[in-house]
């Protein structure tokens, strides 16, 4: 039986927690803090837990915890700072190599440029270190046992772009941790739950059928746009889900980084260049002026004093500053330009060998990927009731967002939210709708969490739910049987095996195609997903598709244990598709002649791509 | 108060040896020593059951001295306080220092921020007419100028004051030396 409910927003770069008692049936999510270690020795405790984690050195000593005195590595503040001076031992960003479809992402890959000695951890157990931390802290306020974290109703927000394999992968974290019911929730769903929470019952005055919410939300490492539309079914009101937009590593470390090549270069230009320390003092001291510069208008000028490592302070200490000039054409006009509804973001061609990194968003501009996916979008609302267009009306260019909600650090500034407001507004404009309202939200930072808990809450019948199912249908690639040519592919042609929108709990139809397996080996298959095709259903075949529809995604793969068949046969068999309770898709194998009943097997969808 | 939680051997043994020599060589320490043996032999009441909430919310009560250490620690780490009160700063231009300050002040007083609350003791602005009536605290409120007669009195609020209405340092677990202000730092 649980006795909390839990919300997780567990973050590129900070996870947060909020908890709610479900004995006291008044009760609201409230922000957990987190116990940590904040310096060598020192154990704090704040709202936000970093996500990074430090493997300490052996001359360090035990990392000692109030639950732990003989902890050999270190997650939350104190790894964020010793990223600092030691950065080969840290890990940070573990959540984009989480969805990083071109890595294995159960291998020890991390940190990335670790010395030898360090037996380095694959992007899941970083992700179930973070989660296994927010159990003890918690279990060591609430006293574990009953009230341990493993046993109650756990929500953890996922980026609405995360595609099926990294959901899974999130899931798998949990339960490594412990977490016996963990539910997925994404977090722009979490943002307008927590939303709804901080207005009470006044929401549904803001929020009317009709209305479709577009989710902005800029953390510190992604970006990630959704929208929801209100739907009036028989006299009640209705959120649902209808559209997300493609997975953007884009966010406020990126606009910190870019103000701190502007001032680095003010900086030398005055002395000798700044030492790596001296560098995230840097990014320090630019996220203070520029938050002071973009929230206060009449802030004209920020001052950045930069302190030189040693323990001399006068005489060493570098000052320059960031005008709002520079703050504006960097931030506001750097990744907030004013383009029109027709850009699109500007694809960098990679070089034939890039060095394994992070798929970073080649263009910076939010505005651009924003205008990408309100187009690409245009027509998500057709299929969904009360949205038909009337007969003759011209089809729309875009998506109409008639309100929009901003989540995560980065949409703090109010000269960034202006502008996001203005540009949607003019986009609107030029194709014949209204401009946009903006729902005052809470606190940026913490909302996903809160919202994470309310879900929980929800879940139990306690409020409002958006319903939305999976946001992309998934297809499998299947090669077309032609003789072999030489410098020519084979046609694939792509098989629907879960339809978009399947909510929890159901399961598509068996498609009629069947594929063939080998008996003892593991076969992989290409696999798909689409945001846009919302009407295919299980077993639709697509021969060809445009570029922007489908998106390649990593293989999946099946394997057929001999268990009373022949090795080497090939075994016919349908993909079954699933959507589980705990918000991840399913995907079992199921043979056409089973030789006993209910024979199936899991196909692996979180398997390292070969591209 | 909870009953303190088991030390382990180990560091019973280290307080073994730190008392040792305090009690030889600190009259004073020794004298709290044998009081507080006193104490635990009378009839001790029963602790109250910690409610479930607060069951590893232990809280440990840290001595005096260590909690200023920590806070200049703490003041070094974020504001480099210490460093800069260790300069000379009679040779450096004012420009240098003010450069400096910014440094100090932006750090010390994100750390002041998030470990403790400060408010001023009076509400009213500087400069406005105040009563204070008998029974005023003195701990409070200091009288300053021609201090004569019986209250009721009526003067000039010269300085607010500051009170702390909350302090929260980081606890200290494992061996740590609170004496180490700022570690060396020696890159390999």
């Amino acid at each position: 039986m649980s006795r909390y409910a839990v919300g997780i927003d567990l973050g590129t770069t900070h996870c947060a927690m909020a908890v709610a008692s479900l004995e006291d049936p008044d009760a609201k999510p409230d922000i957990f803090e987190v116990q940590q270690l904040v310096a060598r020795g020192e154990v704090g405790a704040q709202a936000l837990l970093p996500s990074f984690f430090y493997f300490a050195h052996e001359s360090e000593g035990p990392q000692a915890l109030p639950w732990d005195p003989a902890r050999t590595f270190v997650v939350g503040e104190y790894a964020r700072s010793r990223g600092v001076d030691a950065p080969g031992r840290v890990i940070a960003s573990a959540k984009s190599w989480l969805s990083h479809p071109s890595v294995d992402r159960h291998a020890g890959i991390l940190p990335l440029g670790a010395p030898k000695e360090v037996e380095k951890i694959s992007p899941v157990e970083a992700s179930w270190r973070y989660l296994e931390h927010l159990c003890e802290a918690f279990d060591a306020r609430y006293g574990g046992g009953d009230a341990a974290l493993a046993r109650q109703d756990v929500v953890i927000t996922v980026p609405a772009s995360f595609d099926a394999s990294a959901r899974e992968l999130t899931v798998e974290a949990a339960i490594a941790a412990g977490i016996e019911k963990p539910t997925l929730l994404e977090e722009p769903q979490a943002a307008l739950y927590a939303w709804v929470l901080a207005h009470g019952d006044a929401w549904r005055k803001q929020v009317r059928p009709g209305d479709v919410i577009l989710v902005v939300d800029a953390g510190g490492g992604t970006t990630d746009f959704s929208a929801i539309a209100a739907v009036d079914r028989e006299g009640s009101l209705e959120l649902v889900r209808v559209a997300v937009g493609d997975h953007l590593l884009l966010g406020g470390d990126n606009m910190d980084l870019a103000l701190v090549h502007l001032v680095s270069r003010k900086l030398e230009k005055q002395q000798k260049p700044l030492d790596l320390w001296q560098q995230s003092s840097v990014v320090h001291a630019c996220r203070i002026a520029k938050e002071r510069v973009l929230s206060d208008a009449l802030v004209g000028a920020a001052p950045i004093a930069i302190a030189s490592r040693g323990s001399a302070l006068l005489g060493s200490t570098v000052r320059t500053e960031l005008t709002r000039e520079e703050v504006a054409s960097t931030i506001v006009e750097g990744f907030f330009p004013q383009v029109g509804a027709d850009a699109r973001p500007v694809t960098r061609a990679r070089a034939g060998l890039t060095q394994l990194g992070l798929p970073y968003a080649s263009d910076p501009a939010v505005t651009r990927h924003l205008a990408s996916f309100l187009s690409r979008q245009a027509s998500a609302l057709e299929s969904v009731e009360g949205f038909a267009r009337p007969a003759g009306e011209r089809a729309p260019k875009l998506l109409h967002p008639t309100a929009v909600l901003f989540n995560g650090g980065v949409m703090k500034a109010a000269a960034l939210r202006e502008r996001v407001v203005d540009v949607l507004g003019a986009w609107l404009k030029a194709d014949g709708a209204g401009p946009p309202r903006v729902l005052e939200g809470a606190d940026l930072d913490l909302a996903v969490a809160r919202g994470a808990c309310a879900y929980a809450l929800v879940r139990r019948g306690k409020g409002l739910r958006i319903r939305g199912g999976t946001a992309q249908a998934y297809y499998v690639g299947i090669e077309g049987a032609v003789p072999a040519v030489p410098g020519v592919e084979p046609p694939v042609s792509a098989m629907c095996v879960a339809p978009f929108g399947m909510e929890e709990g159901t399961e598509a139809s068996l498609p009629p195609h069947e594929l063939g397996v080998v008996v003892g080996e593991s076969v992989r298959f290409r696999f798909f997903g689409s945001t846009v095709r919302r009407d295919d259903g299980a077993g639709a075949v697509l021969e060809s598709w445009g570029e922007e529809e489908l998106r390649e995604l990593p293989p999946i793969e099946v394997t057929l244990p001999a268990d009373g068949r022949r090795e080497g046969d090939v075994v016919p068999v349908r993909l079954r598709s699933r959507v589980t309770e705990v918000g991840t898709l399913l995907l079992e194998a199921e043979p056409i002649h089973a030789l006993k009943t209910d024979e199936r097997w899991r196909v692996e969808l979180s398997v390292r791509g070969e591209g | 108060m909870t009953e303190p939680a088991e030390l382990s051997f180990f560091a019973r043994l280290w307080l073994a040896w730190l008392c040792f020599f305090r009690v030889l060589f600190d009259g004073r320490f020794a004298a709290r020593v044998q009081e507080a043996r006193a104490v635990r032999a009378l009839p001790a009441t029963p602790p109250p059951q910690a409610p479930a909430q607060e069951h590893a919310a232990e809280k440990r009560t840290v001595d005096s001295a260590t909690a200023a250490l920590q806070l200049l620690s703490l003041l070094q780490r974020e504001g480099r306080l210490v460093d800069f009160l260790q300069q000379d700063i009679a040779t450096f231009p004012d420009a240098d220092v003010g450069v400096a300050a910014r440094v100090v002040h932006e750090g010390c007083r994100r750390a002041l921020r998030e470990h403790a609350s400060i408010e001023p003791v009076r509400g009213e602005n500087e400069g406005a007419r105040v009563k204070l009536d008998a029974g005023f605290d003195a701990d409070a409120v200091k009288l300053v100028g021609d201090v004569k007669g019986e209250p009721p009195w009526s003067g000039t609020l010269r300085h607010r004051g500051w009170r702390a209405t909350r302090l929260e340092l980081p606890r200290l677990v494992g061996e740590h030396d609170a004496h180490v202000l700022a570690p060396a730092e020696v890159e390999l």
